[in-house]
């Protein structure tokens, strides 16, 4: 115990990421409590493009909305995509991933082409065309993402399980009697979940990345809902007369994405046991 | 009573074959052993790395597919496991269990001692309160203590997690237990330890081993019958003393004039081979063996010679034997 504490300590990554990803988790649960005004309703046209202020701290937009209460309700929306679609990633990588590793043959040739074909179309244009077909909205926004970046994570899980089922103790559950799902998920699984574990977090960021491109290209959260790609699209005509309208969402993003992958780094430096050497 | 019965096992792995030839190579790892075991007794199969004696082992408990031959336990065919119901196999997986040579990697580092040896044995219907008994009483039966349950694998040393392999091991009351080189990666004086554990446990439970080894002196203490074996063929098989006394395979002689003598005065005439074993991806004609041998006549490079037997007991694949 006393060494895991002392291992985070040394690890600036995972302390600064882990706060900034507490910070904004914060902001999205208590959104209510922290923004000082309503995202949608309280548009006041009298106050419209105000610049920073001591009452509107982040500015206003051109319908007279408080800028800070809609960046941290925009929150919500990047962390439920980034962590719905990140879930869906990886349950979807590590049954083919687990399955095709395990069992081999037929089964992990057709697993591998399938994720050869994932990884071959460029996410974002995979994503696009399934948000045109099924149409936008934050729950097609989930179906679109959660199947777009699942090839990474059964790829990792696959060459972890090639690796682990060699081990003496599988051989083992396999002569005491243990059917192929119970060795699957209690012998294998519980064993590789430091990579998958790694390649989620740093999945989250990609995934609302990914939210914020397809909004600002207007596929996905539909305004006057607030999220951050969202509000980037409406203010990219004021970029150069008002631009508190870009600049606070944009960093909103760029500090979520840099705080998550610190805390994927500093995460991967704790589980990866080659890495250890550089703890002291 | 006899428990198992090998006939002309062989098991072959394929090859890196060529994208340029469609001749498929194979790698002969065990090609035609055949050995019987009766119960409450010990077989030891010898020879030196890469001959197939761990093949053999998994091949008997169907972690790897025998190419063909027949292993019959207890009467029945048990060379395909696939072909039985899920309850038979079941049944037989009880019946013979594995020790391995490395306690690093054979037992799952996630799991407590406690799900170690208790998920085998609710697997196999066995009601909790008589598993919670039985866990203490195998914990102690090996030398661990029962407070010892909640730990994790890493908790413990080397020759204590080869116990716990044995406590696994036993935790379904097998018939038979296959140690491959139970004993190989622990240090001398817990070699000992543990072979004397294998012992004992052999009186109080009428078990029957097949004790897979690199070296003649770990199996001289537990072994009713040596079978030496030579790149995926059985070349000698007899009881230890004849073996010992008589060795008439002059592989089974070059093996014993390697066991040192604990004695700095004693000198013996050791037989050192030349060369190393050829590759089970292209096995010598005739006796595999006729490439090192240092007694090689004409016939040995082009006929194979037959096990033969030339006492009762002792049966040795040498034309001049």
């Amino acid at each position: 115990m006393k060494n895991s504490i002392l291992k985070i300590k040394n690890q600036p990554n995972l302390v600064i990421g882990g706060f900034i990803t507490a910070v904004i988790i914060f902001m999205a649960l208590f959104a209510e409590v922290l923004s000082p005004y309503h995202p949608v309703n309280d548009a006041d046209l009298m106050v419209s493009e105000e610049p920073p202020q001591i009452s509107y701290l982040m500015g206003t937009d051109d319908q007279g909305r408080d800028i800070l209460s809609r960046v941290i309700y925009g929150s919500r929306i990047s962390l439920s995509i980034g962590i719905v679609t990140q879930l869906m990633n990886t349950i979807i990588g590590i049954i083919f991933g687990l399955s095709a590793g395990y069992f081999g043959k037929w089964w992990d040739d057709f697993v591998m082409g399938l994720t050869n074909i994932m990884l071959s179309i460029p996410s974002m244009i995979f994503a696009l065309a399934i948000m045109a077909l099924i149409g936008p909205g934050l729950i097609n926004l989930f179906i679109a993402l959660g199947m777009t970046n699942w090839a990474y994570t059964c790829r990792i899980t696959r060459s972890q399980v090639l690796f682990t089922k060699s081990l003496d103790y599988i051989n083992a559950a396999k002569a005491l009697g243990y059917s192929n799902t119970r060795i699957m998920f209690t012998q294998i699984l519980p064993n590789i979940l430091g990579p998958i574990l790694v390649i989620g977090t740093l999945g989250v960021a990609s995934a609302i990345l990914m939210e914020a491109s397809l909004s600002f290209l207007g596929l996905g959260i539909q305004p006057p809902d607030p999220s951050w790609g969202g509000m980037l699209a409406t203010a990219r005509e004021q970029m150069f007369t008002a631009p508190w309208l870009s600049i606070f969402p944009g960093l909103a993003i760029f500090i979520t994405v840099l705080g998550l992958n610190l805390f994927g780094d500093g995460l991967r430096d704790i589980l990866d046991p080659h890495s250890y050497s550089k703890i002291k | 009573m006899t428990l198992l019965k090998v006939e002309d096992l062989k098991t072959y792995f394929p090859g890196k074959s060529s994208i340029f030839s469609k001749k498929k190579s194979m790698v002969y790892a065990v090609d035609g052993v055949s050995f019987s075991l009766e119960q409450g007794k010990t077989i030891g199969i010898v020879g030196e790395s890469g001959c197939g004696k761990t093949t053999v082992g998994m091949s008997l408990l169907n972690l790897v597919k025998p190419t063909s031959g027949n292993i019959f336990f207890k009467g029945k065919n048990i060379t395909d496991l696939s072909k039985l119901s899920k309850k038979e196999v079941l049944n037989i997986r009880k019946e013979m269990q594995i020790i391995f040579q490395d306690p690093y990697s054979s037992l799952n580092p996630r799991a407590t001692l406690k799900t170690i040896l208790d998920v085998p044995m609710k697997i196999h219907g066995i009601p909790s309160d008589v598993r919670q008994e039985k866990i203490e009483y195998l914990l102690e039966k090996v030398g661990l203590r029962p407070e010892h349950a909640s730990r994790y694998p890493h908790e413990f040393s080397g020759g204590q997690r080869q116990r716990i392999g044995i406590a696994r091991a036993l935790s379904l009351n097998p018939s038979l237990i296959i140690g491959d080189e139970p004993v190989s990666a622990l240090d001398v004086s817990i070699q000992a330890q543990i072979i004397n554990l294998l012992i004992d446990l052999q009186d109080e439970f009428n078990l029957s081993y097949i004790i897979i080894a690199h070296d003649l002196a770990v199996v001289e203490h537990i072994a009713d019958t040596i079978a030496v074996i030579y790149l995926g063929k059985i070349v000698e098989q007899a009881n230890f003393s004849d073996l010992y006394r008589s060795p008439q395979h002059p592989y089974t002689q070059t093996l014993l004039s390697a066991i040192p003598i604990p004695d700095p005065h004693k000198k013996r005439d050791r037989v050192i081979l030349k060369g190393s074993v050829p590759s089970p991806l292209n096995p010598p004609n005739g006796c595999s063996f006729h490439p090192r041998c240092p007694n090689k006549k004409k016939d040995c490079e082009t006929v194979e010679p037959d096990l033969k037997t030339i006492s009762p007991g002792h049966t040795v694949a040498c034309h001049f034997a």
